[in-house]
């Protein structure tokens, strides 16, 4: 993975340093908070309803089994022993002192990391497929590109003070586990006729108050075009993008206002002054980075078929597991494995102190000593070798973290809601343990087969509900909570936008009102591979409106 | 009915105007105002913490009294006063002397 220089070392620790000075002179009494709250949130610092909360960047999700130890460290010392992962892949802490901030920047820094632009109007952590350079699939890993973007992007003078938040993904395969189309800007990694890699570049999307799918404007850039390109987009959007009206700021409004084929044009001009210039990503500086993330030596472990195939008939929850949460390695004797921390009733993305530093451990022993964070709000050991997967099971059944349910309708997403969030107008995190409780039973589960569910609590979507198959947000009508149901979301390669199914339902309703949704799609399926999302696609609203509210249009 | 709140400015603690004329961190004594002169006096004693330094976020909230005790009015300022719903051991609730309404 990527590590510090001399330059990325003393640039992070100034940045501690200078907010540890903002800090004493804040409770000093020196500067106001208006002066302030933006000096923090620069640095990842936010109000929440109980406490203060720091967000910290994990670049592209991806951590090594030292950096989840400090994580956890952070968590035992100056929080409340545990921390909540993002669907940004990145990791929260809900309770820390304002007194205590710059000591944890330090921690953070001794290992590399910071939580520089974790928040404001600039380019956030940019985000990439979490099975990056492991995945089957894959064209090539795309951390590298990542890397290189996040190099650029950092105190970049001239997007510092965009007209809003500013966030890329970027996948390396067909099969897109990143939700490229809701970023501001979506970036697929793929090789052209002759073999060189590029990019197609989608622009636009977002979620939000105002869902939209981006548009894709270029069906190949070269990847030595790729900061000049990326430029030419910011530029245009710094310029044009809305000022007066922060909910009609992001860059999907722009796009949707200009529309997308004058908006190709502004961005291609604007490419045409930049593209020969030292923006044009030099072949050896790419090899440089790439190396970073020369992937591990992986061995032939052959043996693991057959430990795998006996592993399975000793155990049921191995079985099940396996079938679930592990996912198919470039390299036929290894495995990607899903860390669910969706066990029923928990809270999705939560991880304790301890939890963390059993898996920094399984990592160092099992992982080549990396792990990943998905944007799913799970962790993702990338690279075991399949006959350590028992052991790395036993493991994790030791620490409550072997739930065989990714991909299935109790690996939840759920935003923090209105338990910590000061944005928030209803609870997520309760309506998750309570569906999870409803359907536990991991034979239910695997019946109903893939279905997302994601949940938010309040419109700005952070829970993904727009995308997600069955999709709920959370909103607070006449002093109560309100839950509205949106069906037909997906955030793959298949973008759509979630529509709204009828009227919301007060908390005591919502479970039923899954189920009953659930209910009626097992009934019509065509077969047990017609998965959730795809007989909504071919069934449309109707039958699910039918069967949550025909009764009470004929009592009407 | 209303009460004073904010977060003290150090550690983010949610924190009440006491009846006492101090910041308070639980809500059960909280200085109620019961008119416009009341809430101006609050809204007074907030700006004047703010500009000391002592506290943030600072805002009147709608209260009524349940039992004799003082309930927050919407579910938002009732989860601050007890911490999150999902993490009972967590805020002003895990305290040992924390009574919940009933």
């Amino acid at each position: 993975m990527y590590r510090y220089d001399e330059f990325d070392h003393s640039f992070v620790q100034a940045r501690v340093a200078e907010l540890r000075d903002q800090v004493e002179r804040r409770m000093a009494g020196e500067i106001t908070e208006d002066q302030f709250k933006p000096l923090r949130l620069m640095n990842g610092v936010y109000l929440q309803l109980h406490a203060y909360m720091l967000r910290v960047a994990i670049p592209y999700g991806t951590l090594s089994s030292r950096q989840l130890r400090m994580l956890a460290h952070i968590a035992r010392t100056y929080d409340k022993g545990y921390g909540h992962f993002t669907t940004r892949q990145n990791i929260q802490y809900n309770w820390p002192a304002l007194a205590d901030i710059p000591a944890i920047l330090d921690d953070l820094a001794s290992v590399e990391m910071h939580a520089i632009q974790t928040s404001g109007n600039c380019i956030r952590n940019v985000t990439a497929d979490h099975f990056a350079g492991a995945a089957a699939d894959e064209v090539a890993d795309p951390r590298p590109y990542a890397e290189i973007l996040r190099q650029w992007s950092s105190v970049h003078p001239e997007f510092s003070y965009l007209p809003r938040k500013f966030k890329i993904a970027v996948t390396g395969s067909t099969r897109d586990r990143a939700a490229i189309q809701v970023h501001d800007i979506g970036l697929h990694l793929k090789k052209d006729a002759a073999g060189a890699l590029g990019f197609a570049v989608y622009v636009g999307g977002g979620q939000g108050r105002t869902p939209m799918i981006a548009k894709k404007i270029r069906d190949f850039l070269p990847e030595a075009d790729l900061l000049a390109y990326c430029t030419a987009i910011l530029r245009v959007y710094n310029l044009n993008g809305r000022r007066d009206n922060k909910y009609k700021a992001r860059i999907k409004i722009l796009v949707h206002e200009t529309g997308a084929e004058e908006l190709t044009r502004q961005v291609e001009s604007e490419f045409a002054h930049l593209r020969d210039t030292e923006l044009k990503l030099p072949a050896a500086d790419i090899r440089a980075i790439q190396a970073y993330f020369a992937p591990p030596a992986l061995i032939a472990r052959p043996e693991g078929d057959e430990i795998v195939r006996l592993a399975r008939l000793d155990s049921k929850g191995f079985a099940e597991w396996v079938d679930q949460n592990v996912t198919t390695h470039r390299h036929p004797d290894h495995a990607a494995v899903t860390i669910s921390l969706k066990g029923i009733g928990e809270v999705p993305g939560d991880a304790t102190d301890s939890q963390m530093e059993a898996i920094a451990d399984l990592a160092e022993r099992y992982g080549f000593d990396e792990i990943r964070v998905s944007h799913e709000q799970n962790l993702i050991l990338p690279h075991v070798a399949r006959a350590d997967l028992k052991a790395v099971y036993d493991g994790l059944v030791a620490i409550g973290l072997a739930t065989a349910n990714s991909n299935l309708i109790t690996d939840i997403i759920a935003c923090p809601g209105l338990d910590y969030c000061a944005l928030a107008n209803a609870r997520s995190i309760p309506v998750a343990q309570d569906i999870a409780r409803r359907f536990a039973s991991l034979e239910r589960q695997r019946e109903i087969g893939e279905l997302k569910l994601k949940i938010s609590g309040c419109i700005n979507a952070c829970g993904h509900h727009h995308v997600g198959h069955i999709g709920i947000l959370g909103v607070e009508k006449k002093g109560a909570e309100l839950y509205q149901i949106t069906l037909g979301g997906s955030g793959d390669e298949n973008t759509s936008i979630g529509e709204i199914v009828g009227r919301g339902f007060p908390p005591e309703e919502l479970t039923d009102a899954i189920e009953m949704i659930v209910d009626t799609y097992l009934a019509l399926r065509l077969d047990a591979s017609e998965r959730f999302i795809d007989a909504y696609r071919r069934l449309g609203a109707a039958p699910f409106k039918e069967a949550l509210y025909a009764r009470e249009a004929k009592a009407a | 009915m209303k009460v004073l709140t904010a977060n003290r400015l150090i550690d983010g603690e949610v924190v009440w105007y006491g009846a006492a004329e101090a910041w308070i961190e639980t809500i059960d004594t909280a200085r109620l105002a019961r008119d416009k002169a009341s809430e101006e006096a609050l809204q007074n004693v907030g700006k004047a913490a703010l500009a000391a330094n002592l506290v943030v976020d600072v805002e009147l909230i709608d209260v009524e009294l349940v039992g004799g005790r003082i309930v927050p009015t919407r579910l938002r300022e009732r989860i601050r006063a007890a911490g999150p719903t999902n993490h009972l051991h967590h805020g002003k609730q895990a305290r040992p002397d924390f009574v919940p309404v009933a």
